[in-house]
């Protein structure tokens, strides 16, 4: 199958764009010896909520890792608030204010539930205190002094995503938050990236329930192969769906 | 007086008080590489040269300096630690991807080549150390005579072991390093600087095994080849408590010293070997260790 690039903007944001927050340009990524990202370009404006949709390795967790420092081997641009991160590792790019809930969820099985809590240092004012996040997530308050291979899925991700709304970092890359969880936990979860965008985070969104997406987000791109081959508004969704569901093989 | 068994109580508890004081030294000792194992994935093989140095640099501080035991008692695992936390970055991290047997290889041929160097320019006999004035001499509780410089290596032992285990089981700090075990790159995408925290580990760890010598100098002779044996002991001690355990090293250590001297007084011949024979069973029934996790 034969993609064509999809060029958003391989250039960093002009004067008129100051509200771009990241900006990837030509961003290519390489695991060993495989060449896994093929120049992708994305932007995020400060408040939105974007998603990154795709099949089963597409590149889209790539992507993340890409631009949290996690993928070493990258070249291309990475332009978040007015600094380059190509070339900085994964605790400079979080110090910068960039949170990361990965799909692993990376909960420390040998801490407490109150100790991955109080792991990630602040690096910034206005983070949410404690009583914030048990008010938002009811469940990790009874269970602090559990250790982290002790709570269910759901939980591991309410605790994955509390941990950094105590930071301070205002945009957050998520990576499939709704993975394997039941219905009632993926409302919960819902409804938490809705309060987060009224409360003006910016999220970047991989996910595979396109269901879930579409309801939080406010633009999606599709991933194959590496790189961003579309970009859709959400008001655009339902005039394209069909075009939509055969990307996403649904 | 009573005897037990047969045996006098003075000899009783003269090895019981024995073995305590190896014990201390296989605990702080196999702390030290369990907190350099557990959170690095290092079997750091020089530990018993590094325990070595340890001695070495108080009696050089105080032959060359003039500078008494209790200065080098924080003054010698400081610079052994620094040497230690070089060696990391100059050499250990390089070697961080690929499999534990380089990093074994490295810190066995470390072992050499710092005994080597000492060996050339001290000779194997022994250097002597005094004991300081304040702990010289003994107390005597009727049933046995108790020499003070050996009760405070016990409590200082038994101090340092519990500091460490509160310190990495109980801080903010221990946190970072017991998540930095299990995912690196999660701690890294924080923000916490990974790479310093290995640093500051391995020199830490390295620290321990500095103070076990400097404790140790007054009561052995400081001699270069000092640690060989001792080496051989600890890592038989560490596999019983568990690989990378801190509570299986404490009480490992301390409990195996004292069957070790129990030993030397029921059954002498078996005393050398008793540890390793413990550590075959232990390997046959639980071979993660006594305290150590299931893979």
């Amino acid at each position: 199958m034969k993609h064509t690039s999809y060029n958003l903007q391989a250039k960093p944001p002009a004067a008129g764009e100051q509200d771009t927050l990241l900006n990837v340009c030509d961003l290519q990524g390489w695991y060993g010896e495989s060449h896994v990202l093929h120049n992708c370009n994305l932007t995020v404006r400060k408040g939105e909520v974007v998603t990154l949709l795709g099949r089963n390795g597409a590149g889209k967790t790539t992507t993340l890792k890409a631009i949290m420092g996690l993928l070493k081997a990258r070249t291309g641009s990475i332009h978040f608030d007015g600094t380059e991160l190509i070339n900085k590792q994964a605790r400079e790019i979080a110090r910068l204010g960039i949170g990361y809930v990965p799909d692993s969820r990376g909960i420390f099985g040998s801490l407490s539930v109150m100790e991955n809590l109080l792991l990630p240092p602040k690096i910034a004012d206005g983070g949410f205190e404690l009583p914030a996040i048990y008010e938002l997530f009811p469940n990790l308050k009874e269970r602090l002094d559990s250790y982290g291979n002790k709570l269910s899925g759901g939980e591991q991700q309410m605790l994955s995503i509390a941990r950094i709304l105590r930071t301070g970092a205002r945009f957050i890359l998520m990576d499939e938050p709704t993975e394997g969880l039941a219905p009632v936990i993926i409302q919960q979860i819902g409804h938490t990236v809705r309060r987060l965008k009224s409360s003006g985070y910016t999220i970047l969104l991989v996910e595979q329930n396109f269901h879930f997406a579409r309801k939080l987000a406010d633009r999606h791109y599709i991933v194959q192969e590496g790189r961003v081959v579309d970009e859709f508004h959400n008001n655009e969704v339902e005039a394209n769906l069909e075009k939509i569901q055969g990307y996403l093989g649904i | 007086m009573f005897e037990l068994l047969g045996i006098p109580p003075q000899a009783l508890f003269g090895q019981v008080l024995l073995g305590l004081i190896n014990g201390s030294f296989y605990a702080v000792l196999s702390l030290g590489l369990a907190v350099i194992f557990g959170l690095l994935n290092i079997i750091n093989f020089a530990h018993g040269a590094l325990y070595m140095m340890g001695a070495f640099v108080s009696w050089m501080l105080l032959t060359y300096f003039g500078i008494p035991f209790w200065f080098a008692l924080v003054l010698s695992p400081l610079i052994v630690g620094s040497i230690g936390m070089v060696i990391e970055r100059t050499m250990l991290r390089p070697l961080h991807e690929l499999d534990h047997l380089y990093s074994l290889l490295l810190t066995f041929g470390l072992t050499l080549v710092i005994t080597g160097i000492f060996q050339n320019y001290y000779g194997v006999s022994g250097k002597p150390y005094p004991i300081p004035d304040i702990l010289s001499g003994g107390i005597n509780l009727g049933f046995m005579y108790l020499p003070k410089y050996r009760a405070f290596i016990i409590v200082m032992s038994i101090l340092v072991c519990f500091s460490t285990w509160f310190l990495i089981e109980k801080t903010r700090l221990g946190a970072y390093l017991r998540a930095a075990t299990e995912n690196p790159e999660m701690v890294s995408a924080f923000g916490i600087n990974v790479p310093l925290l290995v640093t500051l580990t391995y020199g830490f760890g390295v620290a321990l095994a500095a103070f076990a010598g400097v404790l140790a100098a007054p009561v052995y002779s400081v001699n270069p080849v000092m640690g060989n044996d001792l080496i051989i002991v600890v890592f038989a001690v560490i596999v019983i408590g568990g690989m990378g355990s801190i509570m299986g090293a404490i009480i490992g250590g301390f409990s195996l010293g004292l069957v070790e001297g129990l030993t030397k007084v029921f059954y002498p011949e078996a005393s050398t070997t008793i540890i390793f024979i413990i550590m075959a069973l232990v390997l046959l029934f639980k071979p993660s260790g006594i305290f150590g996790r299931e893979a």
